[in-house]
């Protein structure tokens, strides 16, 4: 397999999942609001603090920032790179790219998803036609890893595809994780308690947001509470979207790929790092400084990857299209 | 409204479909009935139902402009354009033959000029071509073969003759819309293709893979073959990538492939792999920036050396594009008989040479009757269409003539076939042609029909994608079945 094709698919794989999980949060947000009392302001601005996207964010603070403006920030802008918009375009182009690798049928789903996202994303600022588009971004999204999963040979292609989404999975249930607890935890330790007695709905809708509520509830039979579900979602070793899990998946994947001693070593690093994490002591002294570690972790397993099979000078990667898109 | 074909405004030129008013010709017969028993909401329906699956099926292709490229989708008529099978037959003889006598040119020229030495060929042609490589002079690839892959423009006269517009020896594309469009029209009007005997178009891909893989250095059964592609932004890359799909082989770009020891590899992500066939999708002059232009991003350095040494094989040839010009095209009907010996099937365009002084005051004295084409230039670019032009425009072009007469030739402008499209109240006739492909490798191959351009515009004969125009599905129908 060439190294341009395994960069582009892997992208493909990431941008796919990206895609996915920026449906998620805008919809949990949508749904969290509706069980608050009013009142209550949640800041809408910590999604765009989750997706590490607030240089882009040009109309001020993003904590005062309301829900329509971060909305159509979060979902159409073309300004932010991580718009679901802009995501959907670029998982696009990268598997227009390596259309002769993937089965038609998913080239044909990517294509009609962002086809059918542009034309009603204007719609879904309100919350009734968002929640109907946004669900079907998530819907179609899982057709696509089924999809490839039951029509596509089991080969490199699909390794770096499921490697692409595994490792972008991890990053985002850490952004996740920091964000849940950077509004959580102040009153943990004993600082604003305004919402304290809405902790447990705003726990689970961090939970929910990664589709992990039911998962975790089999799971944990205590209530709801901050130090059990940090521990699920970085430490559990089955929950598909945990940490642990998804560098687990990642880790056979590179298994299978020629080569991959470095990468390997760099994930089973980290790996080890989140399942050995004492994280009640974590929770006392802050999670952000562990969390902003791991993230940086993270990224670097991304470069032992582009060093080890991608093209020496990456022709594509944050922004792979300049075509214009009509 | 319905199709009434009694309404069916036939004009000068020859219909593929109906012969006169409310007669289908025999081939088209079941069509026409089929299409007049539609409601017109029913046909509208058909319509936008093929749209949408272009759109989905994401067949496109890209526009240059000063806007920056944009990716169109595929304009297309929902109307299948019918040639007969006993029809097409001779056609693909003709075009066999054709390809074969030009094979055999190109190679003269680069090696013996036997053609030039016996005053067949006027050599003074040669030595100006623009598409002539002296870098090639004394190359000998594998089976003789220099154009692997051609796409000759057939047109249909007002008496119903085919006759061969010109022949794309570079790197003819288009051949994947023909793919599609069939794709298409299966979706849209499943039911016909029960009632019709139509030849499939899918072998093309396996006959492209043999092609490309009889000329391989090594001898293996499936050797390493490659479309090299100059990227996403070319016009043509979907079929590019959709070629290498068909074909299950990498598709791969300038970046991907290095030289070492005159031997070409590709970076995998195990390492280099050997390469032994480059289905070449970029022009001559960008293929090597050691040997051709510099600045050239997109090919190889080092490939001509490579290719020149044998260790890989490139279809088309480079230099194969010198019998890919408006005035060699002139003298195919003496290659037919100078090396084949035989007589030709299809007949040229009649043509006037302005290099020829004789045919050039013939030329300038009839620019409103005749169109006037560059000898080098494709895509239907810098072309004078003189019986519509202005005069002053005529007035200039007849400038550019003599200031270079060897780039010009000029044919009389000669009534292209029509065939009905679905317009927005019923069906009209609107000029078409037709670009089959042909393959020469260990044998030789033509695919059932072609691709068949449409000028969308009333009364264009415009056809160029790039300009507007559009394409139907062809069938060649075996007849005389159900």
């Amino acid at each position: 397999m060439l190294s341009r094709v395994a960069e582009r698919i892997y992208w493909m794989g990431r941008y796919m999942e990206r895609s996915e999980n920026m449906a998620r949060l805008v919809n949990v947000n949508s749904h969290l609001l509706m069980d608050l009392p009013k009142g209550i302001r949640v800041g809408w601005g910590s999604l765009i603090n989750i997706s590490g996207t607030g240089d882009y964010f040009r109309r001020g603070d993003t904590e005062l920032a309301d829900e329509r403006t971060v909305v159509r920030f979060m979902l159409s802008d073309r300004d932010n790179p991580s718009s679901l918009l802009n995501n959907l375009s670029w998982a696009r182009e990268n598997a227009r790219i390596t259309r002769e690798i993937i089965p038609m049928e998913a080239w044909e789903l990517i294509n009609d998803l962002y086809l059918d996202v542009k034309d009603n994303l204007s719609k879904s600022v309100a919350r009734r036609e968002r929640n109907r588009v946004l669900q079907q971004v998530i819907t179609r999204i899982q057709q696509f890893t089924g999809l490839l999963a039951g029509c596509m040979s089991h080969n490199s292609a699909y390794d770096f595809i499921r490697t692409g989404r595994n490792l972008e999975r991890a990053d985002m249930t850490t952004r996740i994780v920091d964000a849940g607890s950077a509004n959580l935890l102040p009153h943990l330790t004993g600082g604003d308690d305004v919402l304290e007695p809405y902790d447990n709905i705003l726990w689970m809708s961090v939970l929910r947001s990664l589709s992990a509520y039911q998962m975790y509830r089999q799971h944990v039979q205590d209530r709801v509470n901050a130090e059990d579900v940090v521990t699920f979602l970085l430490q559990d070793g089955l929950f598909p979207r945990a940490v642990s899990h998804s560098l687990g998946e990642l880790e056979a994947c590179l298994k299978k790929l020629p080569n991959s001693d470095d990468a390997l070593r760099a994930v089973t690093g980290v790996r080890r790092r989140v399942r050995t994490a004492d994280i009640p002591a974590l929770l006392q002294t802050g999670l952000k400084e562990y969390i902003d570690n791991l993230q940086l972790e993270i990224a670097d397993i991304h470069r032992q990857i582009a060093s080890t099979w991608f093209l020496p000078v990456a022709p594509l990667e944050a922004t792979p299209s300049e075509t214009v898109i009509t | 409204m319905q199709i009434d074909w009694r309404d069916y405004a036939c004009g000068e030129a020859y219909d593929e479909l109906i012969s006169s008013p409310g007669n289908p010709r025999k081939a088209a017969r079941h069509l026409a009935s089929y299409l007049a028993s539609l409601s017109g909401e029913e046909l509208q329906d058909r319509k936008l139902s093929a749209e949408l699956a272009i759109k989905t099926m994401g067949i496109s292709f890209t526009v240059y402009s000063d806007a920056g490229n944009i990716d169109r989708d595929w304009p297309f008529d929902i109307i299948p354009r019918i040639i007969s099978q006993r029809e097409w037959q001779k056609t693909e003889r003709g075009l066999v033959q054709r390809l074969a006598a030009l094979n055999c040119f190109i190679d003269d020229v680069y090696n013996d000029r036997k053609i030039i030495k016996d005053k067949v060929f006027p050599e003074e042609l040669l030595a100006d071509s623009s598409n002539f490589r002296p870098e090639c002079v004394g190359m000998k690839p594998a089976l003789g073969v220099w154009a692997h892959v051609c796409g000759s423009d057939l047109i249909r006269d007002h008496k119903g003759q085919f006759r061969v517009l010109e022949d794309n020896l570079r790197v003819p594309s288009g051949v994947s819309y023909m793919l599609e469009n069939r794709k298409v029209t299966k979706r849209v009007f499943p039911e016909l293709f029960e009632n019709h005997a139509i030849l499939p178009v899918t072998e093309y891909p396996n006959q492209l893979f043999d092609t490309l893989a009889a000329i391989s250095p090594r001898p293996l059964d499936f050797p390493e073959v490659v479309v090299l592609t100059p990227g996403i932004y070319n016009s043509a890359y979907f079929e590019h990538s959709y070629l290498a799909q068909q074909m299950g082989v990498e598709l791969v770009e300038g970046t991907d492939l290095v030289v070492e020891d005159d031997t070409v590899y590709m970076r995998t992500i195990n390492g280099l792999a050997r390469v032994d066939v480059i289905y070449r999708r970029i022009d001559d002059l960008f293929l090597d920036p050691e040997m051709f232009n510099p600045d050239s991003v997109l090919g190889v350095p080092g490939l001509m050396r490579a290719w020149l040494k044998g260790n890989v094989a490139l279809a088309n040839a480079p230099g194969a594009g010198v019998a890919d010009d408006k005035l060699v095209y002139t003298f195919v009907p003496d290659m037919i008989k100078y090396y084949l010996d035989e007589d030709p099937i299809l007949p040229n365009v009649p043509s006037y040479l302005c290099n020829d002084k004789k045919q050039r005051d013939y030329v300038l004295a009839n620019l409103d009757k005749l169109v006037v084409k560059p000898a080098n230039e494709s895509g239907g670019y810098g072309m004078l269409m003189g019986p519509q032009a202005s005069k002053k425009e005529r007035e200039a072009f007849a400038q550019k003539i003599k200031a270079n007469p060897r780039n010009y030739m000029a044919q009389p402008l000669i009534e292209l076939s029509t065939a009905p499209v679905v317009t927005p109240r019923n069906a009209e006739p609107r000029h078409i042609d037709l670009r089959p492909f042909i393959l020469q490798g260990r044998e030789s191959h033509v695919t059932p029909g072609g691709l068949t351009r449409v000028a969308m515009t009333k009364g264009s004969y415009v056809v160029n994608s790039s300009q507007g125009g559009g394409s139907k599905d062809t069938w060649v129908v075996v007849e005389g079945d159900k």
